[in-house]
């Protein structure tokens, strides 16, 4: 059993079951991945295995050290690498070792890892939900902070005063997610609920950390 | 719908066993409800006024005239509860969505058939 697969986001889309409840599902397109190292406690201090997404990468996208490292697993290129811990149950692995969806079998849980869509500067109501003020009758207070603290005491802003900034872009977990559906033939794995990033965007799949 | 994994789910999930229904028809909606643990079927008839979205959420509006009030009910056509759709009479319109009917009462709100 592998601890987890590298995936890209498909979109989402939604089916009924059985009983006519509605199920939001994402479909993530989940491998195949190529175990291009294996880390142990002897050589590395701790248990992991090093995956790479497969998928065609033009041979000039890749520098030397990134060629040769690949070599040893035999892989001709990956798109995407991330790295996960190996935990007992998880098995053994070797450099080369395949890993697809069929590892993967409904109503198992997932936690899903991604990099959120990035939404630039944005201001307090959008980015901490602030209320703002209200939109006319000669209010002139609408979208600002307010106050950020007191006067000549702390005579300072408190860090972590939630301000105006960069939101998005942020690497999200999103934890017990389930199973759905896998689709063997296409590598398809569908998993109720929402994933962080755009369609495209590359997905770390692990086996849920927290039970129940 | 344009990734093919995504038409794959689609076409799979989707309802095959509807009629093929345009705006304007009439029609016979029988949905399946559940009083405890018996299940039975309930007929809606209405003239089909929009159809909504695409996919796996396409839904379509019924309305209706019950003792003098319109009546609106949205069923999502591929979901299991629908047991299934009848055609009771066909009409003739112009657009797609028919809202306008919901400003005419009476013999103004009748459509032709389409032949």
């Amino acid at each position: 059993m592998s601890p987890g697969i590298l995936g890209k986001k498909i979109g989402m889309t939604q089916i009924f079951r059985a009983d006519g409840q509605v199920v939001p599902v994402t479909l993530v397109k989940a491998g195949p991945c190529v175990v291009t190292q294996r880390k142990t406690p002897a050589t590395d201090g701790y248990d992991a295995i090093q995956l790479g997404l497969m998928e065609y990468v033009k041979p000039a996208r890749i520098n030397k050290p990134e060629t040769g490292h690949l070599k040893k697993a035999g892989a001709d290129g990956v798109k995407y690498s991330r790295e996960f811990r190996l935990n007992r149950g998880n098995g053994d692995f070797k450099a080369g070792d395949k890993i697809t969806a069929e590892d993967f079998k409904p109503n198992e849980k997932i936690d899903v890892i991604g990099i959120s869509k990035g939404r630039g500067f944005q201001g307090v109501v959008k980015r901490h939900g602030f209320r703002g003020g209200p939109g006319g009758h000669g209010s002139m207070f609408h979208r600002a902070p307010g106050s950020i603290g007191a006067s000549s005491f702390p005579s300072r802003v408190f860090p972590g005063m939630r301000m105006g900034g960069h939101m998005g872009s942020d690497h999200v977990t999103v934890r017990n997610l389930e199973i759905v559906e896998v689709d063997t033939e296409e590598n398809v794995i569908m998993v109720k609920g929402a994933l962080p990033g755009a369609n495209g965007s590359y997905v770390m799949i692990r086996r849920a950390k927290a039970r129940g | 719908m344009n990734h093919p994994a995504l038409a794959k789910v689609y076409n799979k999930y989707k309802r095959t066993d509807h009629p093929e229904i345009r705006i304007g028809d009439t029609i016979r909606v029988h949905v399946k409800i559940k009083e405890g643990d018996k299940e039975r079927t309930q007929v809606y008839e209405g003239v089909l006024i929009a159809r909504k979205n695409t996919g796996m959420g396409e839904n379509i509006v019924v309305r209706k005239m019950s003792f003098g009030t319109g009546i609106e009910r949205i069923f999502p056509i591929n979901a299991p509860v629908i047991d299934h759709i009848d055609i009771v009479r066909t009409g003739r319109v112009r657009r797609s969505k028919l809202y306008y009917l919901r400003n005419l009462k009476g013999k103004a709100a009748r459509l032709k058939e389409r032949t």
